[in-house]
């Protein structure tokens, strides 16, 4: 076993006899940008709203509720998917957001949430980790489409002209703080701050 | 002899009854005729969904009316009436794991909403007592407020505000 490992190692270390420098330099920068390319096209692909619901659980759960709500239909016809709120824009962000979402990938293996009673059930824990995650970085997603500097208040509502010029502009509170639920149902909203 | 006078009344019986009853279904299907044509004229005056689109015809659905979202209070037309919501509830869930209403109109909350608390009597169980929540019996918000859509209304509103009856009995009882 050693003597294959040494093996192994003394050939890379040895210089190439059959390929020029050149070869090696230009054919490992161009594999490196195909390997590179590759992951993030890979990335890509998981990125996209098709692949999200290609799962029973989310088609049946999230997408059906998201369907009803304004950021499936509205008047102005921009629609928001999946990734536009649930993947962030930042490719460090994005990779550690993967990677939490291969336990997602885990639990429909393994049946952890294949009724939507189990999903009811889950839905409370589920939903706080995008509270915490959207609370963390001050509803990043959702200022990727909605920039505070761009409101005109006096477009809004009263009731949110008052509350954006408010507690939102003094930087208290966050888009997620006051807008829970607003692309699925909320699960039991008992002792969550704000619902009582 | 008395077996045949039996069989002619018989006979005669029957003429008879025969008789009765076309008069009977003559007159009966008169009526059923004029009924159906008092149906028929009044038939333009019975507002349906698809008002007299015929059968095979797709009614054009009428616009939706937009809700009102002015956030300006309404005039109650009697002090018990439960007020309009001023707002678009589009989206707000009421069910046994969440009240969007009480996330604003609650004691707790209204100091950051700025909404007005729901009135006390919501605190009261049937028996006047008074509870440290909202009663269950008034907890599904939208069994008693609903919004205003921006419409005219179907059917012409007769209600009188009461202060116009009294006035207008007073104004009677000092002209006598
Ligand atoms: C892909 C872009 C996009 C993202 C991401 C997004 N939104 Fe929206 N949002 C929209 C659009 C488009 C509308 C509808 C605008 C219209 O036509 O009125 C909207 C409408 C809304 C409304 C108005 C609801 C109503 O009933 O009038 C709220 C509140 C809202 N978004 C909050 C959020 C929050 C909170 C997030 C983050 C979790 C978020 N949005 C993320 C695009 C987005
Ligand atoms: C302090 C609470 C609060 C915060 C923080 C907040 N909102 Fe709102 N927002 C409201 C209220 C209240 C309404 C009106 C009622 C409703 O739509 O539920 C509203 C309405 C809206 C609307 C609809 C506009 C209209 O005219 O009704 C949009 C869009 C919106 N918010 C987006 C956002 C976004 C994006 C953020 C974060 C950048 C945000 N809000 C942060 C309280 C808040
Ligand atoms: C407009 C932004 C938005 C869009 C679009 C969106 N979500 Fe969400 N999602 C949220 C927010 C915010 C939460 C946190 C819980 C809450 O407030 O409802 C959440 C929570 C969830 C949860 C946790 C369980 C729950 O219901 O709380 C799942 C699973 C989920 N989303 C999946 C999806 C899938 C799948 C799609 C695409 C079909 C999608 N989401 C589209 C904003 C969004």
């Amino acid at each position: 076993m050693k003597k294959i490992i040494r093996l192994g190692w003394q050939t890379l270390r040895k210089p190439s006899a059959h390929f020029s420098l050149g070869f090696l330099v230009v054919g490992g920068f161009i594999s490196g940008v195909i390997f590179w390319g590759g992951f993030n096209t890979a990335l890509e692909l998981t990125n996209t709203e098709e692949f999200c619901i290609s799962c029973h659980e989310m088609e049946s759960n999230p997408y059906a509720e998201l369907k009803p709500t304004i950021h499936f239909s509205n008047r102005s016809g921009v629609r928001a998917t999946c990734p536009d709120c649930h993947v962030p824009h930042k490719w460090t962000d994005k990779i550690a957001r993967k990677m939490q979402a291969s336990k997602e990938v885990w639990g429909k293996v393994f049946g952890t949430i294949n009724t939507r009673e189990k999903f009811q059930n889950l839905r409370r824990h589920l939903a706080e980790n995008e509270w915490r995650r959207l609370k963390a970085n001050d509803s990043l997603e959702c200022r990727n489409c909605h920039n505070f500097d761009y409101m005109d208040f006096t477009e809004q509502s009263e009731r949110a002209a008052n509350q954006h010029s408010t507690s939102l502009a003094s930087g208290e509170k966050t888009c997620i703080d006051c807008h829970k639920g607003i692309a699925h149902q909320l699960p039991d909203m008992k002792g969550v701050e704000g619902w009582n | 002899m008395n077996q045949l006078i039996a069989k002619r009344s018989l006979a005669n019986n029957e003429l008879l009854r025969s008789r009765v009853l076309t008069r009977l279904f003559s007159a009966l299907f008169l009526f059923a005729a004029v009924l159906s044509q008092m149906a028929l004229s009044t038939e333009k005056e019975i507002a349906t969904l698809r008002d007299e689109t015929a059968i095979d015809d797709q009614k054009r659905p009428a616009v939706l009316p937009k809700v009102d979202n002015s956030d300006i209070k309404k005039t109650r037309n009697y002090p018990m009436q439960p007020p309009l919501i001023p707002h678009t509830v589009r989206g707000y869930e009421v069910n046994l794991k969440v009240n969007k209403c009480m996330s604003c109109h609650s004691r707790s909350r209204t100091e950051d909403s700025q909404a007005p608390m729901v009135s006390v009597t919501h605190f009261m169980d049937r028996d006047g007592n008074f509870l440290a929540e909202i009663s269950p019996r008034r907890y599904f918000c939208n069994q008693c407020h609903v919004t205003q859509m921006k419409t005219k209304e179907l059917v012409e509103n007769t209600f009188v505000d009461m202060h116009q009856l009294m006035k207008e009995k007073q104004s009677k009882n000092s002209n006598r």
